[in-house]
């Protein structure tokens, strides 16, 4: 048995990790098979990460932060959580290969899943000209026509960095400003491939076996239009990935996990929850490590005050049950 | 390092479409993060059903001319090919389990 089991590889997970496994508590971290390292991995420059004067590429951040975690002894597997149960003293935490992993604690760290915009033919064009990733997939829309949708960070920051590949980017907003700090909005004003069509919002997905082009519906006087193109991208926000925890997690009415004020102390005694599915609001890499730290200290606090013969028999933490 | 052949767009013909073998091509590039994270997987189905299926890897950034006939626009992109021709596609880095179904019926 573990004295800690962190679930997720973002920012928080391993920033929860490092202050675990330099409190002792020799956690296991589970990263995902797939998505280890979370959004960031998708990500190019990162010019707000504290510490980084000159800026750094978003994996290269991730790659440090696993490194630093494990450095301290943080044991990472790389595999999917595919049940939890967290009632009762003892947590169970089953993964995709079958193994069952004991804990005491668990930090729950899943970030969030990007929003689609559910429109019946997005799925079925989703990869074939619907994206929601511009680092993996720009490079496919050489001298081409894409739209971003959207008008947060992620949409900017997306908008500009496929004008790297593209010969045109519209941004398609359904407001007439946007959400995205000053600096992302100013890079994206001043790129003379970037398009601003205001007030638009997506209604149409045209194409047979690749996107062909868009149908979009003023929101202010409701006149359609449609825009060719061969690539569309969605950028427009993220929901908390809470599925693991629905039913034993309380949640609250925007579908983050409810914590006890500052705390990140769940309903339920020995299971924290850090960073973005805990964050409505704010959402940013330095934000979810703060979040991280919290977890990692109020886990320590609360195996503190655990009977002595129950941290004894996590302290011998075999692989699995 | 992935343990899986490179294909190019010079070999393609003879190592994909005219084998007699099911063949999955792993379309891939170094600068995609989600390919990284998807090729272990790619490399443990093939060494568990490597009487099922051959998978080879083709890197688009190094052989454009097979990444536009087969119209990628999202990588990884999986395609299986039997007999010169398409049958499959799976998009996206997705967990083993997931991929082996949609690749149940060539791994049966």
């Amino acid at each position: 048995m573990r004295q800690v089991i962190i679930v997720g590889s973002g920012p928080a997970g391993y920033t929860a990790a490092i202050y675990a496994a330099r409190a002792n508590l020799h956690p296991l971290l589970i990263a995902s098979s797939v998505e280890a390292g979370g959004e960031l991995m998708k990500t190019t420059e990162v010019e707000n990460y504290p510490g980084f004067a000159d800026g750094i590429q978003g994996p290269e951040l991730m790659m440090a932060m696993q490194a630093q975690a494990e450095r301290f002894g943080t044991e990472i597997v790389l595999d999917d959580v595919t049940n939890l149960e967290l009632d009762g003293e003892v947590k169970r935490v089953t993964l995709g290969n079958g193994d069952v992993h004991e804990a005491l604690t668990v930090i729950f760290a899943t970030g969030s899943a990007y929003r689609k915009l559910g429109l019946a033919d997005e799925e079925r064009l989703s990869g074939h000209g619907v994206s929601w990733c511009a680092t993996c997939d720009g490079f496919f829309f050489r001298q081409k026509t894409i739209a971003v949708v959207g008008g947060g960070d992620s949409a900017m920051e997306e908008a500009t960095f496929l004008t790297r590949f593209a010969e045109k980017v519209y941004v398609v907003h359904r407001k007439d400003s946007l959400r995205a700090s000053k600096a992302m909005q100013d890079r994206a004003f001043n790129d003379p491939k970037i398009e601003f069509l205001w007030n638009k919002e997506v209604a149409h997905i045209y194409g047979d076996d690749l996107v062909t082009g868009i149908g979009v519906v003023d929101t202010v006087d409701g006149t359609e239009s449609t825009i060719d193109l061969s690539g569309l991208f969605i950028a427009i926000g993220a929901d908390p990935r809470t599925h693991l925890v629905h039913g034993q997690l309380d949640l609250n009415a925007d579908g983050t996990i409810a914590v006890d004020g500052r705390s990140s102390r769940t309903n339920i005694a020995g299971v924290f929850a850090a960073g973005d599915v805990i964050d409505p609001t704010y959402r940013q890499a330095v934000t979810a490590a703060g979040s991280g730290t919290v977890a990692a200290l109020d886990a320590e606090h609360y195996l503190a005050a655990l009977p002595k013969e129950l941290l004894a028999s996590a302290e011998s933490q075999p692989a699995t049950v | 390092m992935s343990t899986a052949q490179d294909v190019t767009d010079a070999t393609f013909a003879d190592v994909v479409l005219n084998s007699s073998d099911t063949i999955m091509v792993d379309f891939w590039a170094e600068w995609c993060g989600p390919c990284r994270a998807v090729s272990p997987i790619l490399d443990a189905i093939a060494a568990e059903h490597s009487d099922k299926i051959k998978i080879v890897k083709l890197n688009v950034d190094d052989n454009p001319q097979m990444a536009m006939k087969y119209q990628i626009t999202s990588i990884p992109a999986m395609k299986v090919f039997r007999g010169g021709e398409v049958v499959k596609t799976v998009i996206g880095a997705k967990p083993k389990p997931a991929i082996e179904a949609d690749l149940a019926e060539f791994l049966a």
